[in-house]
């Protein structure tokens, strides 16, 4: 038998790429600065105005964007090439509502009181610019995995912006902070038979004292001081970061 | 461009996909909403008489609010006229459970007044017997309701609760979110000296510390201040009949 020697075809076997690599970590942390929804690319605006006036909302709504903005991004990246084209924006919309409707059932289902406080914000999460933009801009671009990053990041810079907001405009217009919640946290006021508060202004001695004549600001619980505090933090953050300041 | 019948395939699959997984989620977890709304409900009842109560009823647990309500509240449904209605009747007007529970303030508030049915829980302590009346009325952005609750003399207040579909935090919202707003009503009375009906004010300019039928209102909420004003003398007056009929019958008994 003569002897063939058989020549393997060159097989360029491509490298598999990290789950969590350098890419995926810049998706994950740019919207946290950046590339931030709120401050730099300027979405979102209008459920940052409704929602901040308390933080324990804010916070579930946060999570709520999070889980859209990331599910709606994995996929519409998933059927990204199947989408036809003269349908491409419904279908977009279609995924996020669904995933809208299932937080609001979950919601329903495990939490009805924080359903109650958020029912309108809910639906409103369906016309966050946000979730929309990340579709168009990443997602119907770019594999799964790294759409669902992306997803995922911005609804945390989102967030993030979010609950600083709300920290600002309960601690200073109403003086309490998780107000509606189990952890609750009554910081400054006049105590009275209801309420008591941990710097109690109508005390006669002592820290509480010091804030006789306190009252809590008014303009932080209309939504345009979310307006001015979204502002001071854009001013901030592109003083800090002089790169940014052309940038959108 | 892809061919309409793809297009359309496509569309007709991501539709009947999208509604079959909600579908499925909304018939499976469908029995446990209605049960959390109905709790929600008691609780902000019950809310109303949190004096006469051992706990906060808004520290209570689920199973704790319904068993509270299942042994300690009597529930009736009342017509403009102020006679009891019966199970038929609750179930005639639109509400399958034929409980006066069931009966939904916001449906009730879109028919002409005098079709309006009405619930009336009654509870009973070792603290004594309190009859709670449920209001329903226009704040400054949206609807708002609350529930009164009366001592047995049919004529002081034991305690309020209210609620709202979107006032202003920190303004409208303190209806509910400030429980020193509530407390007000402990003590006041519905009827003057000479037993006529006067219901509560909401006075925007205060000092109603020694008025028996007015408490502070809100500053910067004189709209739901006026709204919860509104509300009271309405709502409380469909009860009229019959509380006008148990204090007769009181006054016959003694």
């Amino acid at each position: 038998m003569a002897e063939t020697t058989e020549t393997t075809p060159e097989v360029t076997v491509k490298e598999k790429e990290p789950l969590f690599g350098k890419a995926e970590k810049k998706l994950l942390l740019d919207p946290l600065g950046d590339t931030n929804p709120i401050t730099i690319q300027v979405l979102g605006i209008c459920s940052a105005l409704a929602v901040t006036s308390l933080v324990y909302p804010s916070v579930v709504m946060a999570i709520a964007v999070v889980f859209v903005t990331g599910f709606s991004s994995l996929f519409t990246s998933l059927v990204r090439n199947k989408i036809p084209k003269q349908v491409r924006m419904i279908v977009q919309l279609v995924i996020i509502a669904t995933l809208v409707t299932i937080v609001e059932l979950t919601l329903k289902r495990f939490n009805y009181p924080i359903y109650k406080q958020l029912s309108v914000y809910i639906g409103l999460i369906i016309t966050n610019c946000i979730v929309m933009g990340r579709l168009e801009a990443y997602a119907m671009a770019n594999r799964p995995w790294r759409a669902f990053v992306d997803g995922l990041g911005n609804g945390v810079g989102y967030g993030v912006i979010l609950i600083m907001v709300a920290v600002i405009r309960e601690v200073f217009g109403k003086g309490t902070l998780f107000a509606g919640s189990p952890i609750q946290i009554n910081l400054i006021g006049a105590s009275n038979d209801e309420i008591g508060y941990l710097i109690n202004t109508a005390a006669e001695s002592g820290i509480g004292s010091w804030f006789a004549g306190y009252y809590n600001n008014n303009l932080m619980v209309l939504p345009a001081a979310a307006m001015f505090i979204i502002g001071i933090f854009i001013w901030i953050q592109r003083s800090y970061r002089p790169t940014l300041v052309d940038v959108s | 461009m892809d061919s309409t019948s793809s297009v359309i395939r496509f569309v007709v699959i991501m539709t009947a996909g999208v509604a079959f997984s909600l579908a499925l989620l909304s018939v499976s977890w469908g029995q446990q909403i209605k049960d959390n709304e109905a709790v929600f409900n008691k609780r902000a009842i019950l809310s109303a008489v949190s004096d006469y109560l051992s706990e906060d009823p808004k520290l209570m647990s689920d199973g704790q609010i319904d068993e509270l309500f299942s042994s300690k509240v009597e529930q009736i449904a009342l017509d403009m006229s102020g006679a009891v209605l019966k199970k038929e009747d609750i179930v005639a007007a639109g509400y399958k459970g034929g409980l006066p529970e069931n009966i939904d303030m916001a449906k009730e508030k879109k028919k002409p007044e005098d079709q309006r049915i009405f619930p009336l829980y009654i509870l009973n302590t070792d603290k004594g017997k309190s009859y709670i009346l449920s209001v329903r009325g226009n704040g400054l952005w949206d609807e708002i309701w609350g529930n009164i609750a009366l001592k047995d003399d049919l004529n002081t207040i034991a305690g309020a609760a209210f609620d709202h579909k979107g006032e202003t935090p920190g303004l409208g919202a303190e209806i509910k979110d400030n429980p020193t707003f509530p407390s007000r009503f402990k003590g006041k009375e519905i009827f003057n000296d000479a037993g006529v009906y006067t219901s509560v004010d909401v006075k925007k300019t205060g000092g109603t510390a020694n008025n028996p039928h007015a408490v502070d209102g809100i500053s910067g909420a004189t709209v739901t201040a006026d709204g919860v004003d509104e509300m009271l003398e309405r709502g409380i007056k469909y009860y009229l009949p019959y509380l006008n009929k148990q204090a007769g019958a009181k006054k016959t008994k003694g």
